[in-house]
């Protein structure tokens, strides 16, 4: 972009009339940095007043907001939040991996293929449609069940539950992303001798990820609160390590310590979406302009 | 190759398209070509018996209204659509039989479309080299010394890292061009490779497309820059409704057409060019 702008020479000095506009913009802009914090503060002000002041509040303090209960209960909260993360992590790879190959599968055409698209079809609408919870609760409760040599522990059982339901919401956000690239992308591939393998993987899948990669991160901070529900299953994550210290301590701040985590643990993920998604606008917008 | 076939579907002339022997075969020859789009009712004829043989180092421009069918007959040699009826050969070999490896075929023939169709994804260079690299498996180093000397004999040579929607629309259009011949293609297809440009731009495609056939390179062109078909074809093809009602040099075509619809054609192109 710089490199497009080398004006400097040529432009000639502001005239008055350009000063007045600038000395304009920069008064409206303070004007509006002043009202924004002004309507903030009395917002704030009245949401604070109005919760305080509420008959219930020193209740809900105690049994919500104990300090102490919090500083006590952290450590373990904490064990069970990296317990989270490194799941969210192993999910979310194994997830689009999968949610990948399904997309791929439900594109293949010819008879031979019939099988296994009727296959990634069904899977996609099972389990878009099961909720969460019974899906865990199946794997980690059924499974176990059947007694089988080798059955792995709850936590991958429950794992897998996750990345069932997710790679089947991923393998629909991939489908329509390659289906919004032109046909004539895909016709210019094959004019130039390559496979329809080919086509799909040097010149179709890798404009489909750009185009969805926003709706894919949305997912995936979808799912690192899901994988809370994780705790449904037994493994000690950080809201089982909450649910037992409101157990002991007969105080829900345990809860409220574990939700501000979880907050921390999606803020970085939800700022590279939102910076993906205003980035691939961009993108759009250049595009649509050339 | 298939055994050559009882030579049913052509009227055109009895001689042998597979026969290689015959030192006036060729390279392209299409015989009884019919392509139909559509099913049941709907169902309309797009080519309907198209006959055209191509001869190397020749270039034939095809001319026509819109939707007379030449997009589709040069997608039907490229393979990108799938003939109904009659046969296709490229160097003498069945391209329309079913068995043929359609991305072997596609290797041999260039095609270049009115929107350029760059890989947005891809820099210029990549864009060109996928091909090589992809398909014919050649070197990095070496696929991009061949894209580079292209791009360089098209005045591209400074754009190869850029991505395509840094370009203009003139610099695209030459850096698809580069793209296709980088495949060293037997044939070439353009399709109104100008449309999508605007005037100050055209020329220097069509510069290009001259030069290729300085280059002797065997092309069928099509277009509605009837200048630029005077100047560049052997031979002008007018499509009708999907059959070639008319063909022959440029000046007898365009000048002293035969057949009254081409007169029409032509008289109509006239009334409308800005003077
Ligand atoms: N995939 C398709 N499905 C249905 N009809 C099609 C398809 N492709 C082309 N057609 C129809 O075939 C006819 C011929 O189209 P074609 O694009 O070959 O014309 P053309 O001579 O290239 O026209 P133009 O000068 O506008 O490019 C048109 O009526 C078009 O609507
Ligand atoms: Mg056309």
């Amino acid at each position: 972009m710089p490199s497009q702008l080398p004006l400097a020479d040529g432009i000639p000095p502001p005239s008055p009339l350009q000063r007045e506009r600038e000395r304009y913009h920069q008064r409206q802009t303070v004007r509006s940095v002043l009202v924004a914090a002004l309507s903030t503060a009395v917002v704030g002000t009245l949401l604070l007043l109005a919760i305080t002041g509420a008959p219930g509040w020193d209740r809900v303090r105690e049994s919500f907001l104990d300090p102490d209960v919090a500083r006590e209960s952290l450590p373990r909260i904490l064990d069970g939040l990296w317990l989270n993360l490194r799941l969210l992590v192993v999910c979310a790879a194994s997830a689009l991996v999968l949610g990948l190959l399904i997309a791929f599968l439900r594109t293949l055409r010819g008879p031979m293929f019939f099988p296994v698209r009727a296959l990634a079809t069904s899977y996609t609408y099972a389990f878009r449609g099961v909720p969460l919870i019974i899906v865990i609760y199946l794997m980690a409760l059924g499974v176990p069940g059947l007694r089988l040599q080798g059955t792995p522990g709850v936590l991958v059982l429950g794992g897998a539950a996750i990345v069932l339901t997710y790679s089947s919401y991923l393998a629909e956000v991939f489908r329509a992303g390659i289906e919004s690239v032109h046909p004539s992308q895909r016709a210019a591939a094959r004019s130039l001798g390559l496979s329809y393998r080919q086509t799909m993987r040097f010149v179709i899948l890798p404009q489909a990820v750009r185009r969805v990669s926003p709706p894919l991160l949305n997912d995936l901070v979808a799912m690192q609160k899901d994988v809370g529900l994780i705790s449904l299953a037994g493994p000690i994550d950080a809201v089982r390590a909450a649910e037992i210290a409101v157990g002991n301590t007969y105080n829900f701040t345990p809860y409220v310590v574990a939700g501000a985590l979880f907050i921390a643990l999606a803020i970085p993920l939800v700022a590279v979406t939102d910076w993906v998604t205003l980035r691939a606008a961009r993108r759009q917008s250049a595009e649509g302009a050339a | 190759m298939a055994a050559p076939t009882a030579d049913s579907a052509s009227p055109a002339d009895s001689t042998d398209p597979t026969n290689p022997a015959d030192p006036t075969r060729p390279v392209l020859d299409c015989r009884g070509v019919w392509k139909t789009f559509g099913k049941g009712r709907d169902r309309t004829p797009v080519l309907r018996g198209i006959d055209l043989a191509v001869h190397e180092h020749e270039v034939v421009v095809l001319i026509g209204a819109s939707g007379s069918g030449k997009s589709t007959l040069l997608r039907c040699v490229n393979l990108l659509e799938r003939v109904d009826d009659g046969t296709i050969h490229l160097d003498g070999d069945d391209i329309t039989d079913p068995r043929v490896n359609a991305d072997a075929v596609r290797q041999r023939i260039g095609i270049v479309f009115q929107a350029f169709n760059l890989f947005p994804h891809l820099t210029v260079l990549d864009n060109i080299t996928l091909a090589p690299r992809r398909v014919h498996r050649r070197a990095r180093a070496e696929a991009e010394q061949a894209a580079l000397d292209l791009l360089d004999r098209v005045g591209l040579a400074g754009k190869a890292r850029e991505y395509p929607d840094r370009l203009s629309g003139g610099q695209q259009q030459r850096a698809a061009i580069v793209r296709a011949l980088v495949n060293s293609p037997r044939l070439m297809l353009f399709d109104e490779v100008t449309s999508a440009l605007d005037p100050e731009l055209v020329g220097e495609v069509l510069a290009l497309v001259s030069d290729l056939k300085g280059d002797g390179m065997t092309m069928v062109i099509a277009t509605h820059e009837m200048g630029f078909a005077r100047r560049v074809a052997d031979r002008v093809c007018f499509l009708d409704r999907g059959v070639i009602l008319e063909q022959g040099r440029p000046e007898q075509v365009l000048d002293n057409p035969a057949e009254p619809r081409t007169r029409q054609f032509l008289q109509r192109l006239l009334d409308t060019e800005p003077a």
